[in-house]
């Protein structure tokens, strides 16, 4: 099923004694196109600057309560040249999807389309105030009212907040959610189940909301143990959180039966939409009795990462949680218009457990999911959720026989491919083999997480690259791992052709230098 | 579908090699009681580029955009002047489209940024560490908070009745569940801040004391008086501040003896964007507080040829190794509005700055005065950078921010929004004055105002 390297093309590492490239080294220590830059500290100026502003009128009178800055910021500037330049040269030594695959799994690294740039950059959404008078910003609240109407259909879902500004915001929204509903009742529940596969927010949410985490057991065959889960519940268990699909790449098949326990025993059920990508258009939530979760907008919906931000994490939520969501959030009146429910005391809002953010949530991002929503479609995102899944199922199935998989034997996978390090050589690991990916011009998988396997790495195509695509991915995959498998020792050092070779974590640690200080 | 690279004949030879009949095979583990009989209903089928940006548009048409009208909305979020080529620089893929430098060997282009990032945080703030940023200034005000108990080991927090009030209920909403008690208070309407009646709220008990700077009103105050007083009683000074120009003209907060310094980035490269994404500034003054502190931290280090680069660094803070003992639950931050800061900062320097702030002073005061001028408007501040408070002489100015709307003018944030029910806030409005302001905008506002206030008819809004 696996055919060898159509090509029979095969890397050749040419590396000299001393484990580096070859060639001369550069007086300049640039190698053609990979450039070295400075920091602006070192190339600017305190006098420079790269805007054009009146001088200061040092004799116009202030009004400044005698605090006036005496002392210099310490700030420097470039002209707009060296600036623009600084910047593009920083941005050639970052990987990014537009320069590649990006199959970093539980992220979903989707191309990000460029119509939801210039969508958001419309000054109608761009430049305007979150507390501009309700009557000048009809169309924003349409967005977001048209956006949540998006999300509650996708979920099956009837209601949703807007405000979180990422997935773990969002987390934490739904937690509090649950936390509230069972306040209210009078119930003071103390544990919140969590399966050891999970993400680290979720008991770092938990714990933050005041609960106390309790591991939740998996399967060999990389489920939910639900027998071991029903034991567990009683009066103390507020509730569960569960991923699905799960962080092992699968479907917990057996969440309807897990909600319908939680809930008999008195808990909600918070599901961890990460993996939403894997089932957007095609699996309704709210049909497996969930009670709360967040959406990445960032994941599912093609809101750019940034380096790391911003995201968005909308929550929907049952019934039963939809009351105690927070302030503010849109309406549509009769009239249809629509406005802004901004006041707990008002006859409008219900028994909400408070407020998470200054405004109404991640408007930039809300104008470019509902871009990408409409794009799609409802049968274009079904056909995301098919593409995804069959995407890494290829994957899977492409590499199996040659790296361990834990779980290809407990079904298809979904959205993403798990692989454990097992039967490598030497003392290679998970991590050498991450790096030696690099130099074959991939950004690597998810690294070891989940926790459940040794040496995890999590493979997560999504639904936009090409078939030609994966299998160059995936001839590079083989080849990489057959290395680690003979115990190539050349890989302890990869990478050899990025940016930088390994950078020494432990003495960034040990001794933090967290900003520039000017030589003395 | 104009996203989707695969082909039928690839989605048929992917299946075979999978040993899959159909698609459906791959979703079998989905329960019958889920599994839908096609596309979810009641929802539109994809469309052309030219369709999705028809109904965008026509979205967006329906919104006033700032500059658009004559614009004096503050708040927490301000309209300032954003180079070009900053836009330029965050839409280049490789920023745009790349993740949390996880693999730092190719991201240093995000790890430098940040690192230059944290130093114009951290100098601007007057701290010796900044974070790589968090949500927004809201979230990093509760963050900061949450800090301060783990620091002091006490769970009382005192709020300057002058704090956003948004910022004030999202750390109450968040102390609900850690159980931190927060004593907050109201703003008294006066000139100046009422830092004495602040500080006999602080006692042995108090973790710390937050206190806004610039100050919901836009009132200036010396801090050193509080921080001192904090400090005696052995508590931590929060010092939030939502207008970083405003520290290109007065002193920054950790100068003044501030622990740790919170704030919205947004005013520098981000936009206003409906309010979000913003920019969370997070910065401590004494570096022994590092470990405690939440959020991604960028640190220098060298590689295996010695040269040097940058790492995520710290991490056991974070819950992905911690998990339910992390000092935070956050993951992302705001990249990208940290880089479009940066670049917008690395353009301005230490002079464009201290210009950009001394021009927004003076418009501020040329406002300021001018509204002053109309009948039945009193300015409140005596000090103040580039907002300030005016009150109108027996008018709600809910109603009047309304009205001024109706007339084509953005015209300021009334505190009876921002309070609602709060009878002696009713008649107080915000103006807010960027270098974005022109005079005519400001002779606009006054005339508006004067025939707002005169219960004149709203004429139809200028075109």
């Amino acid at each position: 099923m696996n055919a060898p390297n159509k090509s029979g093309w095969k890397p050749q590492m040419e590396v000299t004694e001393d484990g580096l490239h070859n060639g001369p080294m550069t007086t300049t220590g640039n190698r053609a196109l990979m450039l070295e830059e400075p920091l602006i500290f070192e190339i600017g100026h305190s006098e420079t600057t790269g805007v054009d502003l009146p001088e200061i009128d040092e004799s116009a009178p202030t009004r400044l309560a005698g605090v006036e800055r005496s002392e210099p910021i310490g700030l420097v500037g470039l002209t707009e040249p060296e600036t623009v330049r600084h910047y593009t040269r920083l941005s050639r030594q970052n990987y990014g999807i537009d320069l590649g695959f990006f199959p970093l799994g539980s992220c979903t690294m989707k191309h990000n389309p460029r119509l939801n740039e210039k969508m958001a950059r419309l000054p109608g959404f761009a430049d305007i105030h979150p507390l501009a008078p309700q009557q000048s910003v009809q169309g924003a609240l349409q967005v977001i009212h048209e956006l949540g109407d998006w999300l509650c259909k996708l979920t099956g879902m009837p209601s949703v907040a807007m405000s979180p500004k990422a997935g773990a915001h969002g987390e934490l929204c739904g937690i509090l959610a649950i936390r509230a509903a069972h306040t209210a009742r009078g119930d003071a529940r103390r544990v919140v189940l969590v399966p050891e596969s999970a993400h680290g927010t979720n008991p770092a949410t938990a714990a933050f909301a005041g609960y106390e985490v309790e591991d939740i057991p998996a399967t060999a065959e990389g489920r939910v143990d639900v027998a071991k889960l029903k034991e567990r519940l009683g009066p103390d268990v507020a509730g569960v959180m569960i991923t699905n699909p799960n962080t092992c790449g699968l479907f917990e098949k057996d969440f309807r039966e897990i909600a319908d326990a939680v809930h008999e025993a008195g808990g909600y059920v918070y599901c961890d939409g990460a993996n939403f990508n894997a089932i957007v258009g095609r699996v309704r939530p709210g049909d497996l009795g969930v009670d709360a979760m967040h959406i990445n907008l960032h994941k599912t919906f093609s809101t750019p990462h940034g380096g790391g931000g911003p995201g968005s994490g909308p929550v929907v939520f049952s019934e039963a949680l939809a009351p105690y969501a927070p302030l503010p959030f849109v309406k549509k009146s009769d009239e249809g218009e629509y406005y802004l429910v901004e006041e707990e005391s008002g006859d409008e809002c219900g028994p909400t457990f408070g407020r998470m953010t200054a405004f109404h949530g991640q408007m930039g991002m809300f104008t470019r999911a509902l871009t990408y929503m409409l794009s799609h479609g409802a049968d274009g995102l079904k056909q995301v959720a098919e593409d995804a899944v069959l995407n890494a199922n290829y994957v899977l199935r492409s590499l199996e026989d040659i790296l361990y998989a834990p779980f290809a034997d407990s079904g298809p996978c979904m959205h993403e491919a798990l692989f454990g390090d097992k039967d490598f050589g030497g003392d290679l690991s998970t991590l050498d083999l991450a790096k030696a990916l690099i130099d074959e011009g991939y950004h690597p998988m998810t690294v070891y997480f989940p926790l459940v396997v040794h040496g995890a790495m999590l493979v997560e195509p999504t639904e936009t690259e090409s078939k030609a695509s994966l299998d160059q991915f995936i001839t590079a995959f083989r080849s990489v791992t057959e290395r680690a498998l003979a115990g190539d020792e050349t890989m302890k050092q990869a990478p050899y052709y990025a940016p930088r070779r390994r950078l020494d974590e432990t003495a960034a640690a040990r001794k933090p230098k967290l900003s520039w200080t000017d030589p003395e | 579908m104009r996203y989707l690279p695969l082909t039928d004949t690839d989605r048929a030879d992917m299946l075979a090699k999978i040993g899959a009949s159909s698609i459906d095979d791959l979703f079998v583990d989905v329960p019958a009681v889920a599994q839908l009989d096609g596309p979810i209903h009641d929802l539109p089928m994809h469309a052309s580029e030219m369709a999705v940006e028809r109904h965008m548009k026509s979205r967006a048409g329906k919104n006033l955009a700032a500059g658009d009208a004559p614009f004096f909305l503050g708040a927490g979020a301000y309209r300032h002047h954003v180079p070009a080529s900053v836009d330029t620089v965050i839409q280049r893929g490789e920023f745009l489209t790349a993740y949390t430098p996880y693999q730092p060997e190719i991201a240093q282009g995000t790890l430098q940024m940040l690192f230059e990032f944290q130093t114009q945080v951290a100098r601007l703030y007057g701290c010796a560490v900044a974070n790589a940023s968090l949500y927004d200034g809201s979230t990093a005000c509760w963050e900061a908070v949450a800090m301060a108990s783990r620091v002091t080991k006490r769970k009382r927090a005192v709020l300057s009745g002058a704090l956003h009030p948004h910022y004030a209920q999202v750390v109450k909403t968040m102390a609900q569940f850690t159980g931190d008690e927060i004593a907050d208070a109201q703003p008294s309407i006066q000139t100046e801040p009422d830092l004495d009646g602040l500080i006999s709220r602080i006692d042995e008990e108090t973790a710390c004391v937050v206190v806004q700077y610039p100050d919901i009103l836009g009132r200036i105050s010396d801090l050193s008086k509080v921080a001192e007083a904090a400090h005696a009683k052995g508590a931590l000074l929060i010092a939030v501040n939502t207008e970083p120009v405003a520290l290109g003209a007065i002193k920054s907060p950790g100068e003044l003896g501030a622990d740790i310094v919170v704030g919205e980035g947004q005013s520098i490269g981000v936009g206003l964007q409906f309010g979000g994404p913003y920019l969370g500034l997070f910065a401590v003054r004494d570096p022994k507080h590092v470990r405690q502190m939440p959020g991604r931290l960028c640190g220098e280090t060298t590689d295996a040829e010695g040269k040097r680069g940058f790492v995520l660094t710290l991490s056991t803070r974070e819950q992905h190794i911690r998990r339910e003992k992390a000092t935070s639950n956050i993951c992302t931050n705001s990249g990208l509005c940290a880089l479009a800061f940066s670049v917008h900062m690395t353009l301005l320097g230490e002079k464009g700055l201290r210009e950009l702030a001394a021009e927004n002073h003076r418009l501020a005061c040329m406002t300021a005065d001018r509204l002053a001028q109309v009948p039945g408007v009193s300015l409140l501040n005596t000090a103040f950078f580039n907002e300030f408070t005016i009150m109108l002489d027996g008018k709600p100015a809910r109603e009047i921010v309304r009205d001024l709307a109706d007339r084509g003018v953005l015209g300021g944030v009334s505190l009876g929004r921002l309070y609602p029910g709060v009878e002696a806030l009713e008649n107080a409005l915000l103006v807010a004055v960027t270098e974005t302001t022109t005079e005519d905008d400001i002779d606009r506002l006054a005339t508006e105002l004067h025939d707002a206030l005169a219960g004149t008819q709203a004429k139809e809004p200028a075109q």
